[in-house]
């Protein structure tokens, strides 16, 4: 696992549901193919409607034309993030689009335990809305041990909660790999 | 300090006398559920992680329903169903209920229940959030992703938080014009699609006890939408006469201590509830069906895990005997077992499935259909401009199709008697 995640932050509103994270028609591509995986990163966020992506202005595509990766590693929500179904393909997606970790206030059950379990990516929760005080765009700074947030473009570092329970199979890299570790399969 | 049920059934499966909110714990999984869509990476990920020894921990215990993208050309989706196929045929699965023969069921949540998957005190976990229906048999059930869900294939274990328990309890007569659709989502408006996150949500009071188990169901299915990890509902007659019936006689019934520590209560006199609407674009975003009357719609749609069951058809048909819908409406019976009883059952005579044809309405395969959108041929799909008034129990951005489309969430009474008007329109209208 990366201890430090700097790159750039999208920032999205509350109830990010799995639908938008992942629209369920896209459901059908195969996640052990290679390239069929691309689809995943490419469609990643494309059921935001488009007003609400990338705030404060919104109207920021995720991903640029036919690519599968974003610009954007960071992903800066408010309150009950990944809410909806249980498809594992929203971290995932997010994953292939580079995304390293998910800052919300809080989260839906089944996509904190997918983006953990899978290993991945990190679903910090904040103890403020960080999605009003980051931009689209800003560069952050993210320090794993520290449970921190440094905004880069204003000089603002936030405290972050920390993981607590789910830290080891955060650090191990997911649930297979911790339990491996710890001779439980 | 007493346990409520939900604790309780945590403590059997993890083997200890008590557990306490909050804390994690390993626990045996008594039947894991999957389906087309989490099905094939699940199996992946468990082929993946296990290798060359990759075993199924009991093939009783594993049940899959090809359900969600299944009256489609869409060449992927049908690969889905071809890999699960393979899959059951090299582990020679007991429990596949494949498409195309006689096994075929529908829709997962409902199809467990009718075929005696359901069981008292026992720990069901599965790939899809709406896993949650099966608390209306007094039992823990909740849903995972793909590679929770391969652990326990391989394992028969998996971690969870112990959740608080928040208890709504529902008092007095249900009024003819209500169903329990209207009051999960009068729950909704109340505490929000986060109100219940990492929580059970445990539903009684004299009102419950009156209901269906199908209408029971309706309550725990939506449990998700508040961010619930389960609903549940104690064990009584009426669950155990619905038992007998799908050949379930043997299991054990735990029951909330009367000083078992709850997170909240909260407290409703059905009296007190209108019919009652989920407005675009969120199930909590509640509104009575009267303080939309009149806006107009372009679809109806009644199916679905949380509408498309015999009760839901049955609540449909009372309004829509003689009638004729003013907007395309269509019908998706949740199982092939609900499908045959709308030819069986009949209302003054008539069978529920003439009485929705007379109607007008377009009744389809039993499938999850446009339940959620699924490929650009899926039946009831809404598109650009679409204002649906549904039975289902998620109206997000896109859920049942176009991004541009609107939804509202409703009872199958105030669906019916929105088709037979062209307007959302409030079911007393009708009754
Ligand atoms: S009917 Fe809808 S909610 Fe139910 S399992 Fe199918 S897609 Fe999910």
């Amino acid at each position: 696992m990366e201890k430090r995640i700097i790159g750039k932050a999208f920032v999205l509103g509350d109830n990010i549901d799995t639908d938008q994270i992942i629209p369920a028609e896209h459901l059908v591509f195969s996640t052990s193919d290679p390239e069929e995986l691309k689809k995943y990163g490419h469609y990643a966020l494309s059921g935001v409607p488009i007003d609400q992506s990338g705030l404060p202005e919104g109207n920021k595509p995720f991903i640029q034309g036919e690519n599968h990766l974003s610009e954007y590693s960071v992903i800066v929500g408010g309150s009950n993030y990944g809410c909806g179904s249980s498809r594992e393909h929203a971290p995932l997606a997010l994953q292939v689009a580079g995304v390293k970790a998910v800052i919300a206030e809080s989260y839906a059950r089944i996509f904190y335990r997918n983006s953990v379990d899978g290993g991945f990516l990190i679903p910090f929760e904040s103890t403020e809305p960080l999605n009003t005080l980051i931009k689209t765009g800003d560069e952050v700074d993210i320090d794993v041990d520290a449970n921190t947030i440094a905004n880069l473009s204003s000089g603002v570092t936030y405290q972050l909660r920390p993981l607590g329970d789910v830290f080891a199979i955060v650090e191990a890299g997911g649930l297979f790999e911790y339990a491996r570790t710890n001779q439980m399969i | 300090m007493g346990m409520t049920i939900t604790e309780k059934i945590f403590a059997k499966a993890s083997g200890r006398t008590k557990v306490i909110p909050g804390e994690s714990v390993w626990m045996d999984v008594d039947v894991l559920m999957t389906h087309d869509v989490c099905g094939p990476p699940t199996v992946a990920i468990w082929k993946k992680e296990f290798g060359e020894k990759a075993k199924i921990w009991d093939k009783e215990k594993l049940v899959i329903f090809p359900d969600h993208y299944i009256f489609t050309a869409n060449v992927h989706a049908n690969r889905n169903v071809d890999i699960l196929r393979q899959f059951a045929d090299e582990y020679q699965l007991p429990n596949y209920y494949d498409v195309g023969t006689e096994r075929y069921k529908g829709v997962c949540h409902i199809a467990l229940a009718e075929e005696g998957y359901n069981v008292p005190g026992t720990v069901l976990f599965g790939t899809d959030s709406h896993t949650c229906t099966s608390g209306a048999f007094g039992m823990f059930a909740t849903g995972v992703g793909n590679t929770d869900a391969a652990f326990i294939l391989g394992t028969g274990k998996i971690w969870e938080k112990v959740p608080d328990t928040m208890k709504f309890v529902f008092n007095g007569e249900m009024p003819s014009y209500l169903t329990a659709k209207d009051l999960i989502l009068h729950i909704l408006g109340d505490i929000g699609t986060d109100g219940a996150t990492y929580r059970a949500m445990e539903f009684s009071g004299s009102t419950i006890s009156s209901l269906s188990m199908y209408e029971r169901m309706t309550l725990t299915n939506m449990a998700i939408e508040a961010g619930g990890m389960n609903g549940v509902i104690a064990v009584d007659d009426v669950t155990r006469e619905y038992l007998a019936g799908v050949g379930v006689t043997e299991f054990e019934v735990f029951e909330s201590d009367a000083d078992a520590k709850y997170h909240s209560v909260y407290e409703y006199n059905v009296a007190d509830i209108e019919p009652t609407v989920a407005k675009p674009h969120s199930p909590d975003n509640r509104g009575t069906v009267r303080s939309v009357e009149g806006t107009p719609l372009t679809k109806c749609y009644i199916g679905s895990c949380t509408g498309g069951k015999i009760t839901d058809f049955r609540f449909a048909a009372q309004l829509l005997l003689g009638q004729t819908v003013k907007v395309p409406t269509f019908v998706v019976p949740a199982s092939t077992s609900v499908a045959k009883q709308l030819e069986e059952e009949t209302i003054s005579g008539i069978s529920i499935k003439e009485i929705l044809e007379k109607a007008g309405c377009i009744i389809a395969q039993s499938s999850c259909a446009a339940c959620l959108g699924g490929p650009s041929d899926t039946i009831g799909r809404s598109a650009d401009g679409d204002v649906v008034i549904s039975t289902t129990n998620r109206n997000f951005p896109g859920r049942m199709g176009s991004k541009k489309s609107q939804v509202y969430l409703a009872s199958p009474l105030s669906v019916a008697a929105s088709a037979i008007t062209g307007v959302i329109t409030d079911p007393r209208k009708f009754l």
